[in-house]
């Protein structure tokens, strides 16, 4: 039955059309002047497009804040930086290396474990809030930017380590027969074959945990404290705040500035993050 | 003694026992081949020997050290896989000398003995290449050049040629053998094809369901195989088996089916103690030989292969396949004269398939 | 002629590097144990241990503090009565149903029309999850914006013309709840749609030849012979967008705050809030363990069927 390729082609464009919109809404929003705002419409151009509104986001208006500091997005972006990174490594390489012992040394009650831990995905992190305070807090971290960083690998582990367990699944079990017999044990054959193998893998494990450290709010409002406050959460204060009128620009460019490291690491990893998702997702 | 011994071996996985008292002795030098059908315990065998399988029971010795507790790289072994098992992400160069790298060996001591092996088979323009990058059988190369490299006590094979087309398997059939008559190394290997286990072997073991069911050379394997479930395993096409008993005629020895007498010529003087007893002949397709005076047998079909016919036969009640020269013409439906070479058959018991007598 | 005696491969003559010692020596498995320490540590502790320690302090009078004095289930009992309990349980059945029905719907749709294969197809699915890289905060931001009655979208459609058009959701304690469901479906979409695209992509294509073949107009192919197939892909997408509503709570931070007053509040916020916020521990506990209890019934059966199906799969 031919039908029309001209309906297929509409309906894909009008839907990415409703998709782009609110974030050339944001776009544009953001480069107008307040007075603009207040007279247009969200959907008129900005006539006289200006950075001015991101400058404010990110090194913030000293003339509007308290104390000493200016209050811009510029320190809580760091702060993200030293939080993701960090994290970022140790949870995926603490998934590598336990998804690799899952997945390729048929340990006894190996399924089961690894039952168990897929839960932890599934878990609201509301259900173990509280108790994983008192031990942060007991460990001395509580407040700052070690203290998140271990929360994140917590409740990291669990994702990545199912992603590496499913990938490692996948390597035939002669692989691992020949390197026991040339004399590799469970850390050689690790470096020496099994992670160079899992190289796509590991890719799309960092993007993904990447994106969800970096876009995290809860864990970052709650175990941040004033020293290790994440981009998310100084961005809802930012935009929570109100001295004197809402400065829906500054509002918009502090959004976006949020969400470009996040949406530049997407553009750039292609393939990866679909194939990751459909990874991870779907059983993989 | 040098060379591999099992004694007493036993395997049982979860309680249940799969093999027991498996006692074997391997020559230094020796080509040893484990035969049998997929799920008797050929493989189970050979890992056990290389240690990637715990022994249950019994001990394993290689050159004398007894190996049974210890790990696959401590064996003095090397083994080569079906799947080639080569390290995807490494080139061929360091697929070859991962082995010796492990154990710690000094560089330019590896690249010696890496360029050596590659120089042997004749692999060495590949030395740098991914194992994707090369076909099946350079693959297979690059895998026994990692097990050469070793320069093990025991070489270990797991069907390693399965994985390739007909007319590449012949020709790494035909360099095993000459490797093996170069090196002198003891050979372990496993393998579901009898053909290869004929032309390679200096030893053959048969296996079924977790036991040996001989042990022999590949000519007394298949001259005078030690049951029925060896004579029918080994040969292609397989053996002809009919139900009767011997019996005597004057001087003319008969094995009757039942339907049939067949005639039985050069019948050994041994076979009189056997007459009247109920048994199972065989008979393989180049013992049944066409003469007039025989029993009259009606030709079902002829199946030409070049070299040869098999002619499919209806006779004393029973379907057997004989073979001839390609010049003689066989039409289905007709009549042809059949007898069976005594000195060259076999009788089994009916009861347990034992070997009772061969030609 | 003679072939000579083995004239390669004879540096066997020092065997220090193919032979091992017999000692006994650090078996492989033994680091792979030790490798598992770390998560299992964290799965027993932090994920089964703290579970029961919530339990434990849900049993409790605890307002600031864990107070370890029991009281039965008393704080059950409160949070039953608790009126603002009970909206947020009914928003989370309605955001439920709209935000998984909406992105099951438009996901599958967008799927099959990619899936009818066309130009550009990389652009299409790069620009629908695009939404996908953004934070919870980050999408609330946005569509409060859009949503705003004064400055966005009512505005912009009256100012085209509609003067009539209202969409003032946002500040409507009986609407502010779809406008969940709305940005939710706005982000995850590209999810659902890459998941049912690779579903798709998975059939049989030689399904395709047989019914042409057959002659059955193509929407009809779908309806009743390649959605039935897709009976696996529907329930894991069910799975995975259950788990993301359950958890829902950066999202009602961002966008309505809860409110007008808890009208578009979530459990998950109503636990954090008493937990955190309104020094009541016990109470935020209780909910808390509620909420888990509603994961685990949604989720089990995805987990069980997922091993069952791997250990199937090994022909056990």
């Amino acid at each position: 039955m031919r039908y029309n390729r001209w309906a297929l082609y509409g309906l894909l464009c009008l839907a990415a059309i409703m998709i782009m919109a609110p974030v050339f809404i944001m776009i544009s929003t953001s480069l107008k002047s307040m007075d603009e705002i207040r007279n247009g419409s969200i959907f008129t151009l900005p006539a006289d497009p200006s950075f001015a509104a991101w400058s404010k986001a990110w090194f913030g208006d000293c003339t509007q804040t308290l104390g000493e500091k200016c209050g811009g997005l510029s320190s809580s972006f760091m702060t993200s930086v030293q939080i993701v990174i960090p994290a970022l490594f140790l949870s995926v390489g603490l998934g590598a290396v336990t998804g690799y012992s899952l997945a390729v040394w048929k340990m006894k009650g190996a399924n089961v474990m690894f039952a168990a831990l897929l839960v932890g995905m599934f878990i609201p992190p509301q259900v173990t809030l509280y108790p994983l305070i008192i031990m942060i807090r007991e460990l001395g971290i509580f407040g700052s930017i070690p203290g998140l960083i271990l929360v994140h690998v917590i409740w990291g582990v669990a994702f990545t380590t199912m992603m590496f367990r499913n990938f490692f699944k996948t390597v035939p079990q002669d692989l691992l027969k020949a390197a026991r017999i040339d004399g590799a044990g469970f850390w050689r054959l690790f470096w020496h074959v099994m992670l160079p193998l899992s190289l796509p893998i590991l890719g799309v494990a960092m993007i993904l945990q990447f994106t969800y450290i970096w876009n995290d709010f809860l864990l970052g409002l709650t175990f941040g404290g004033r020293s290790g406050q994440p981009m998310t959460v100084a961005l809802n204060n930012l935009v929570g705040s109100q001295f004197g009128e809402k400065e829906y620009n500054v509002d918009m460019a502090a959004t976006m500035l949020t969400a470009l490291p996040t949406l530049a690491v997407y553009l750039l990893s292609g393939r990866l993050f679909v194939r990751g998702i459909a990874a991870g997702a779907v059983k993989g | 003694m040098n060379g591999v011994e099992l004694r007493n071996v036993t395997k049982a996985y979860a309680g249940i026992t799969v093999m027991e008292n498996i006692n074997l002795e391997i020559a230094d030098g020796d080509f040893l081949v484990l035969l049998g059908p997929s799920g008797c315990g050929k493989s189970t065998l050979l890992n056990m020997i290389a240690g990637l399988e715990p022994v249950t029971g019994g001990a394993i010795d290689i050159n004398g050290r007894d190996v049974t507790a210890l790990e696959p790289d401590e064996r003095d072994i090397a083994m080569v896989f079906q799947s080639y098992a080569l390290y995807p992400t490494m080139s061929v160069r360091k697929n070859i000398g991962f082995g010796l790298k492990m154990a710690g060996m000094p560089k330019p001591e590896i690249e010696e003995r890496v360029n050596e092996v590659a120089e042997l088979l004749q692999i060495t323009p590949l030395l740098d290449r991914k194992p994707s990058q090369l076909s099946g059988g350079q693959q297979q190369r690059v895998a026994i050049g990692r097990a050469l490299v070793r320069e093990p006590a025991v070489f270990l094979f797991d069907e390693p040629l399965s994985n390739l087309d007909a007319k590449l398997r012949a020709d790494m059939r035909i360099e095993l053998k000459r490797l093996h008559e170069r090196l002198g190394r003891t050979i372990v290997y496993v393998t579901h094809d009898q053909i290869e286990a004929m032309t390679l072997a200096t030893k053959v073991v048969v296996l079924d369901r977790g036991s040996i069911q001989q042990a022999d050379t590949p000519e007394n394997v298949y001259r005078r195989p030690a049951n029925r479930f060896v004579a029918s395993f080994v040969g292609a096409p397989t053996m002809n088996f009919v139900d009767g008993t011997l019996v005597r005629d004057g001087d003319q020895v008969f094995f009757d089916t039942g339907n049939g007498k067949l005639p039985l010529v050069d019948v050994p003087a041994e076979a009189s103690d056997l007459v009247g007893r109920p048994m199972t002949l065989g008979a393989r397709p180049e013992h049944l030989m066409f003469d007039d005076a025989g029993i009259s047998a009606r030709v079902v079909l002829a199946e030409p292969t070049g070299p040869d016919q098999y002619v499919r036969l209806a006779v004393a009640g029973a379907e057997m396949t004989a073979r001839s020269g390609p010049e003689q013409a066989f039409k289905s439906g007709s009549d042809i004269g059949v007898v069976i070479d005594g000195a060259r058959m076999s009788l089994f018991d009916v009861q347990n398939g034992k070997a009772l007598l061969h030609g | 002629m003679a072939e000579p005696a083995p004239d390669v491969l004879q540096h066997s003559e020092d065997r220090k590097f193919t032979l091992k010692s017999g000692k006994k020596r650090w078996r492989p498995q033994w680091s792979a144990g030790m490798a598992l320490i770390p998560a299992m540590t964290i799965t027993i502790v932090c994920f089964y241990g703290f579970i029961i320690w919530t339990f434990v302090i849900s049993l409790t009078r605890s307002r600031l503090l864990p107070v370890y004095k029991f009281t039965g289930f008393e704080q059950y009992i409160r949070l039953f009565a608790n009126e603002r309990w009970w909206t947020a349980m009914q928003n989370l059945a309605i955001h439920g149903f709209l935000f998984i029905g909406g992105c099951v719907v438009f996901g599958y749709f967008l799927a099959i029309l990619i899936d009818r294969g066309v130009k550009a197809e990389g652009m299409f699915r790069t620009l629908f999850m695009l939404p996908l890289s953004m934070s919870f905060i980050v999408t609330g931001v946005i569509w409060q914006w859009v949503m705003n009655p004064g400055l966005g979208l009512q505005e912009a459609v009256r100012a085209l013309g509609w003067t009539g058009f209202e969409f003032n959701w946002i500040v409507r304690p009986d609407r502010s709840i779809y406008t969940l469901a709305i940005a939710g479906i706005w982000q995850q979409v590209g999810l659902c749609m890459a998941l049912f695209l690779a579903g798709l992509r998975n059939i049989d294509p030689n399904i395709w030849k047989a019914s042409r073949v057959d002659g059955i107009p193509v929407w009809r192919v779908y309806l009743h012979i390649i959605t039935p197939m897709m009976r696996t892909v529907f329930f894991t997408v069910f799975i995975l967008m259950s788990a993301i509503v359950m958890k829902a709570f950066d999202l009602v931070v961002a966008l309505t705050g809860g409110g007008p007053g808890f009208s578009s509040d979530l459990p998950a916020r109503f636990v954090v809030d008493h937990i955190l916020n309104r020094q009541e521990l016990g109470l935020g506990a209780a909910g808390a363990f509620v909420l888990l209890c509603t994961v685990i019934a949604v989720i089990s059966p995805y987990i069980y069927f997922e091993l069952k199906k791997e250990r199937g799969g090994r022909g056990h």
